[in-house]
């Protein structure tokens, strides 16, 4: 679905990442991880079309990003940044209807279609209840979860989150974790997410991709954890609890 | 959504009540009754007609305009730089509008140039004055992709306008100055039917462009960053945004003087009175709550003969005060 060929990015001398080539299938959740600054951010914004200064190719379902037009990209890929979640007096349905944008008119006239859609995306996070309040009494997770509602209501086989589960409580970031392992598996989306959690992320994911600067490391989730690259990146001893356990089933 | 009819519904009332009060207003004393007859063609004295036709129902109208264009204005401003202190003039343009002014006005008597100055010279000059400075933005705007740098650059823009403004007033005749000053405080009963008739179609296509900015404001809502992967060509969002609020802002700002609060309180009271940020809702909000309230200024200034800028902000002070204590908060 997404294909690196060649890609490196970074400024100046210190090339963040370089020459990389990989792959993220259909159906798969990726995880993103590295240290503060390895360039997370930098590697999702690049692949979002937020930052086009990279070296190299990206392919986004077999085709060059760089022939791509802004109204194409929108309905490959969804992203949902690290921008704030709350925006005041606008109902949920309101907030996911504007993922609808690429398929409206000038006016974003929500046509049939479109209503489902956004039912449907609302469904899949589990916020049905929600639809017609406001995010001003809302968790922070209910909020990001509408984010994700809102990219999913995108209808694209692409989406990237940077780091979502940062504002949530333990129990919040798994349970957002999986969420998006569940849409990647029911609705045959290729996810990426960057987080700096190592161990929901080990537990969750079905493939890491860990940035070891200018490498990008991916491999399935639990080869990863017993090949102790882990470990060696980020500087830790090698028998950190829920890091090296097997990966459990979500 | 029947709530919602029925605001929309209840304002439109106001409108035209507050527009039949500020047409029955006014120094001459003439009774509702000629009001209404010099409006139908049918007056017995000419004085009265004129007074009705070519003072208080342009003036009326120019309200409205003001109103509804400030209003408008500000809240586009307030999306796109997702800031509640927003307005029409965070942008440079009303001290864009001052400069050109201020050069007509006490420039031009300093350099001796010819003596009385007609009133579309000092438009022109303001709305001039307000065209470069979004011609700068703008053209800086291309470059920087960061929305706050804008922000930023608009102020600084203002600030170092202001300053030769200050210093054109520093050495300025003293009947210049005053008639600079007299400018700044804002109003609206100088617009005869000929500016009107640039007044008025250029407010029009301003709202037009703002009308077609709804869709692109909405997905700002949520940050520049999420509008781009949606699909949201931003720069030319940002042109179309700049452009209409110059269009309505620096015209209004042209023929009447800069007009402050309006802009800045409106888009908060519309947001307030429909529970609602979508701009398909807004927009058509702030324009009417904005032309009822400039009417209810206009009244108010009429009858305490007081310039209407300070009426505004005297009226929509304790307005924005009173929101924001109540709800702790002014959202976006």
């Amino acid at each position: 679905m997404i294909e690196l060929a060649g890609f490196n990015i970074g400024h100046g001398r210190g090339k963040l990442l370089n020459d990389i080539d990989a792959h993220f299938c259909a159906g798969q959740l990726t995880a993103l991880i590295g240290r503060n600054g390895a360039g997370k951010s930098t590697l999702l914004r690049a692949i979002a079309g937020l930052n086009r200064r990279y070296g190299g190719t990206i392919r986004l379902a077999g085709r060059d990003m760089r022939t791509m037009d802004s109204a194409e990209t929108a309905r490959t890929l969804a992203f949902v940044g690290t921008d704030r979640t709350r925006v005041g007096a606008l109902r949920c349905r309101d907030i996911v209807a504007i993922g609808r944008a690429p398929y409206t008119n000038w006016l974003g006239h929500m046509q049939e279609v479109d209503r489902r859609a956004v039912d449907e995306a609302i469904e899949s996070v589990g916020m049905t209840d929600y639809a017609d309040q406001s995010t001003d009494r809302m968790s922070d997770g209910e909020c990001q979860r509408i984010m994700i509602a809102r990219a999913l209501a995108q209808a694209t086989p692409v989406m990237l989150l940077d780091e979502p589960t940062s504002f949530l409580d333990l129990p919040g970031r798994y349970e957002l974790c999986r969420l998006l392992a569940r849409l990647a598996h029911e609705h045959e989306k290729c996810i990426i997410f960057s987080t700096h959690d190592l161990e929901i992320a080990m537990r969750t994911a079905d493939r890491i991709a860990l940035i070891d600067s200018p490498r990008l490391i991916c491999m399935p989730a639990d080869e990863l954890s017993r090949s102790g690259e882990i470990q060696r990146v980020f500087g830790l001893p090698d028998d950190i609890p829920g890091l090296t356990l097997p990966r459990q089933e979500a | 959504m029947k709530r919602r009819r029925l605001t929309f519904m209840l304002l439109t009332a106001s409108i035209i009540l507050l527009f039949a009060i500020d047409m029955a207003v006014g120094a001459s004393g003439i009774s509702p009754e000629e009001v209404i007859s010099a409006l139908c063609g049918q007056s017995a004295s000419p004085a009265v007609e004129k007074i009705i036709l070519h003072i208080r129902l342009p003036k009326a109208i120019v309200a409205l305009l003001a109103g509804i264009a400030l209003s408008v204005s500000g809240l586009q401003m307030q999306t796109l730089f997702r800031n509640p202190l927003a307005g029409p003039y965070v942008l440079g343009i009303s001290s864009g509008a001052s400069l050109g002014v201020a050069m007509v006005i006490i420039g031009a008597p300093l350099f001796s140039f010819g003596g009385t100055i007609p009133a579309l010279g000092t438009a022109g000059a303001a709305w001039l004055g307000s065209a470069a400075v979004l011609l700068l933005i703008s053209a800086a705007s291309r470059r920087i992709r960061d929305i706050m740098v804008i922000l930023i650059l608009g102020m600084m823009l203002s600030s170092g306008v202001g300053a030769v403004v200050q210093i054109l007033q520093y050495l300025s005749r003293e009947d210049a100055l005053k008639a600079y000053v007299i400018w700044t405080m804002g109003s609206l009963s100088d617009v005869d039917w000929l500016q009107m008739a640039i007044l008025a179609p250029s407010v029009a296509a301003g709202l037009i462009m703002a009308a077609a900015s709804v869709k692109g404001l909405n997905m700002l809502l949520f940050g520049e960053d999420y509008a781009r992967t949606a699909g949201l060509d931003t720069g030319r969002c940002r042109t179309l945004i700049f452009i209409s609020t110059t269009l309505l802002a620096g015209s209004v700002t042209a023929f009447c003087g800069p007009i402050g609060f309006i802009g800045m309180a409106i888009p908060h009271v519309a947001r307030l009175i429909f529970d609602d940020s979508d701009h398909r809702v807004l927009l058509p909000a702030s324009a009417m709550t904005g032309a009822a309230v400039m009417l209810a200024c206009d009244i108010i200034s009429k009858a305490l003969i007081l310039p209407v800028n300070a009426i505004c902000s005297l009226l929509g002070i304790p307005v924005v005060i009173w929101l924001v204590m109540r709800n702790k908060s002014l959202n976006v």
